[in-house]
C-alpha cells in the first residue's frame, strides 16, 4: 500500500476553499468593470479582503434552522454539495499530481461526484420545506441530471482520443496538441454543460432570485448559506481545472512552468464563465431544457460518431 | 446563437470603458445649485432673521414635518422655535416656494446621516445661518411697508410716504 | 487490511436497514444512496473500480435523484409517516424477517463452498467491461438498446403537445 500523500490531501482542500472565498470578490471586481463600475474596492488594497468581511458577517450571523424544516436533511445539504466539490479536486492533476491524480477511472469518479452534488440542491429544497426551496430544488433535479449527460458524451471523445480515463493520461496525450482543436465541439458542450451542472448564471434558474426568492437556499442564513456560496465558487473553479485538463492541455506550455500554465488557464475560463454572467439574461425553463436535449445532445453524439470515424479511418 | 457571441464581446468591451461610478467620500459629486437640499433660515444683509413666522412653509409641507410659533419683539414678528424633523422632510422645496421673506432655503447639502432619529430634529440655532443665501441683497423688512424700529411707515423701498389724510393740499 | 471492506461492508448492511425501517420516505432514499456508495466502496476495493464508478453516476448520481424527484412532487406529510409507521409494527414484518433469515443462513451455509481463486485482486478496467458486453453479451445489449429506444419513442409521443383538432 502507497502511503498516503499527506501534503496534498491537507493543502488541497484549504488552497481550494481560499481560491473560492477570493474568487467571491474577483467575481464582483470582474463583473463591475464590464458593466463600467468598480465593485467592492474599499476593505483592504483594492478590496481584496471583502470576502474576508463577508466571511466573518456570515460566521457571526444568526445560525437559523425553521422550524418547519427536515432538520437533519437540512444541515446535511451544504455539507453534501461542499464535499463532493473538495472531493473532486483529488482527482485533478495539479501542481504536484494531485492527491490521486492518476487514478484511472479519474474522469469517471469526478462525473460521480458531480452527480451525487445534484443531492446538495435537491436536498436542500426539499427540507426547507417552503414552496420556493421546493421549486428551485424540482428545477435543479431535473436540470443537472439532464445536463449529467451531455456533460459525460462530451467528454466521451476526450477519452476516445486519449484512450484512458486517467486524468494524468489525458494531459501526457495532450503533449502534441491540445484536444480543444480536434475537439472544439466537445469543449463547447462540456463548457455549457458545466456551467448549468454548477448552476452559475445564465443557467442559475434553481436560484432564480427574479423569480424564486433565492430558489433552493432561500431558507438558508449565515454559515450553511456560505457553504452553499463557496461551494458553488469551489464548483466553478473544479469546472475551469476540469476543462483546462481536459481541453487546453493541462499545464502543458512554453517557457513557463507547468503550475503557472495551468492557473493561467484556469483563470482565462473563470473569467469567461464572469463574462457569461455579466452578459446574458437567463432563458425560460423550457428553452434551458429544449437547448440540452434538442442541440446539445445531438451535437455530443456527432462529436462521439466523427471522433469514432477518424479514429478508425486512421487505424485502417 | 450570433446574437449570444455579439453581446458577450460587448460587454467585453466595455471592460475598456471609462466607468461610471463616482468614488463618493473621496470625489464629490457635482451639485448644482438650486439642489435641494438640507434646509436652512436665512438673515437680512444687516443681520436680522429674515423669518417672519407666517406658518406658510408649514402649510405648504406635504409632510407637516415643520413647526413653529410665532413671537413679537419690536413690532416685528420672529419664530419663537423653529422645528424640522428632517427625518420626515422629503425635500420637496415646496417651503422654498411658499416662502414670501426668502427665509427659509435648500441648500445643495445632503450629508446629514446620523445613528439616531431624535438627532434629525433640527432646532432654530441648528438652521439658521449667518449669510443671506441665495438671494444676497434681498431684504423683506426694507421692502414690506410693515413699520419696523429704524424704519418708519413709507420708509421702505419702491414706497411713497403715506398721506396725510388731514391734509387737504393735493 | 480487512478494516476498510469490513467497514464499507457494514455500511451497506446498517444503510439496507434503514431504508426498510426509516419512515419518512426521503430519509429511506437517502439511507439508499449510501448504501449504495458503501457498495461501490466495496466494488472498487475488489478491483472493479469501473463498475464502482458507474454505480455511483448511474444508480446513486440519477436515478435516486429521480426517486428523491418523484417523492418531492407527491408532498408526503404526517399521515403518510404514521401509515409508514403502522406498517412496521412486528406483526407486518415477521413474515419477511424469517424468510430473509433463512436465505441469510443458506447464503452463510453456502459461503465456503465457493471457490477463491487466489486472493488476488484483478483490476476491470474500461476496455474489459467493453469488451465483453461488445462481444460476449451483444446479444443482451441489442436488446437493452430496443426497449431503451421503445421507451424513448413512446415518452415522446405522450409528452408531445396535442394540437386543436379542427
Amino acid at each position: 500500500m502507497t502511503p498516503l500523500p499527506l501534503a496534498p490531501i491537507v493543502l488541497t482542500p484549504l488552497v481550494v476553499l481560499a481560491l473560492a472565498t477570493v474568487l467571491t470578490w474577483v467575481e464582483r471586481r470582474l463583473l463591475g468593470l464590464w458593466q463600467d463600475r468598480y465593485g467592492p474596492n474599499r476593505v483592504g488594497p483594492g478590496g481584496m479582503f471583502q470576502a474576508v468581511a463577508d466571511g466573518i458577517k456570515l460566521l457571526f450571523k444568526q445560525d437559523w434552522v425553521p422550524p418547519f424544516a427536515d432538520r437533519g436533511v437540512f444541515v446535511l445539504a451544504p455539507a453534501i454539495g461542499m464535499m463532493t466539490v473538495l472531493l473532486s479536486f483529488a482527482v485533478i492533476p495539479l501542481a504536484a499530481g494531485g492527491i490521486a491524480g492518476g487514478l484511472n477511472v479519474g474522469l469517471l469518479f469526478i462525473l460521480a461526484m458531480m452527480g451525487l452534488g445534484v443531492y446538495a440542491v435537491v436536498l436542500a429544497g426539499w427540507a426547507s420545506d417552503s414552496k420556493y426551496a421546493l421549486l428551485g430544488g424540482m428545477r435543479a433535479a431535473a436540470q443537472m441530471i439532464s445536463y449529467e449527460v451531455f456533460m459525460a458524451l462530451s467528454l466521451l471523445g476526450v477519452v476516445m482520443v486519449a484512450g484512458s480515463f486517467s486524468l494524468r493520461d489525458i494531459v501526457a496525450a495532450q503533449s502534441g496538441l491540445w484536444f480543444i482543436i480536434p475537439q472544439g465541439l466537445g469543449f463547447v458542450v462540456f463548457l455549457l454543460a458545466g456551467i448549468a451542472e454548477t448552476h452559475r448564471l445564465p443557467f442559475d434558474l434553481p436560484e432564480g432570485e427574479n423569480e424564486l426568492g433565492a430558489g433552493f437556499h432561500t431558507e438558508y442564513s449565515g454559515m450553511k448559506f456560505g457553504m452553499f456560496f463557496i461551494a458553488e465558487y469551489a464548483g466553478i473553479v473544479l469546472v475551469s481545472a476540469l476543462a483546462t485538463t481536459l481541453y487546453l492541455g493541462g499545464g502543458n506550455g512554453l517557457l513557463l512552468p507547468a503550475p503557472v500554465w495551468f492557473a493561467l488557464k484556469t483563470g482565462v475560463i473563470v473569467a469567461f464563465f464572469i463574462l457569461l454572467r455579466a452578459g446574458l439574461p437567463r432563458p425560460r425553463y423550457d428553452q434551458l431544457m429544449g437547448l440540452g436535449w434538442k442541440v446539445l445532445l445531438p451535437l455530443s453524439l456527432l462529436n462521439v460518431l466523427a471522433t469514432g470515424t477518424v479514429m478508425m479511418l486512421r487505424a485502417s | 446563437m450570433l446574437d449570444t457571441l455579439r453581446t458577450l464581446l460587448l460587454t467585453f468591451l466595455h471592460g475598456f470603458h471609462r466607468r461610471a461610478t463616482v468614488q463618493y467620500p473621496e470625489q464629490q459629486p457635482y451639485l448644482p445649485p438650486r439642489y435641494r437640499g438640507r434646509i436652512i433660515l436665512s438673515r437680512d444683509p444687516d443681520g436680522g432673521e429674515r423669518c417672519v413666522a407666517c406658518n406658510l412653509c408649514a402649510v405648504a409641507c406635504p409632510v407637516d414635518c415643520i413647526s413653529l410659533q410665532k413671537t413679537e419683539r419690536d413690532g416685528r414678528w420672529y419664530p419663537d422655535y423653529f422645528r424640522i424633523n428632517f427625518s420626515r422632510c422629503i425635500f420637496c422645496g415646496f417651503c422654498e416656494e411658499a416662502c414670501p421673506t426668502y427665509a427659509i432655503q435648500l441648500t445643495p447639502d445632503f450629508e446629514m446621516g446620523e445613528y439616531a432619529r431624535p438627532n434629525l430634529v433640527y432646532e432654530k440655532e441648528d438652521l439658521l445661518i449667518s449669510g443671506t443665501g441665495k438671494y444676497p441683497g434681498y431684504s423683506f423688512h426694507h421692502v414690506a411697508g410693515v413699520p419696523i424700529p429704524g424704519k418708519d411707515r413709507g420708509a421702505s423701498e419702491h414706497e411713497r410716504a403715506p398721506i396725510d389724510l388731514h391734509s387737504l393740499l393735493p | 487490511m480487512y478494516v476498510l471492506p469490513l467497514l464499507s461492508g457494514g455500511l451497506t448492511l446498517v444503510g439496507a436497514m434503514m431504508v426498510v425501517t426509516c419512515p419518512v420516505a426521503v430519509h429511506a432514499v437517502l439511507y439508499l444512496v449510501v448504501t449504495l456508495l458503501s457498495l461501490a466502496m466495496v466494488l472498487a476495493m475488489l478491483g472493479a473500480q469501473f463498475a464502482a464508478a458507474l454505480e455511483i453516476i448511474i444508480y446513486a448520481g440519477a436515478i435516486m435523484v429521480l426517486f428523491v424527484f418523484v417523492i418531492m412532487m407527491l408532498n408526503l406529510g404526517q399521515p403518510d409517516r404514521d401509515r409508514e409507521k403502522e406498517w412496521l409494527r412486528p406483526r407486518a414484518w415477521i413474515g419477511p424477517g424469517l424468510l430473509a433469515v433463512v436465505a441469510c443462513g443458506e447464503l452463510l451455509y453456502g459461503l465456503p463452498t465457493l471457490s477463491d481463486p487466489d486472493g488476488a485482486v484483478f483490476p476491470i478496467d474500461a476496455r474489459d467491461v467493453g469488451l465483453s458486453l461488445f462481444g460476449t453479451y451483444v446479444l443482451m445489449v441489442e436488446l437493452a438498446s430496443f426497449l431503451l429506444l421503445a421507451g424513448l419513442v413512446t415518452a415522446f409521443h405522450i409528452g408531445r403537445t396535442l394540437r386543436e383538432r379542427p
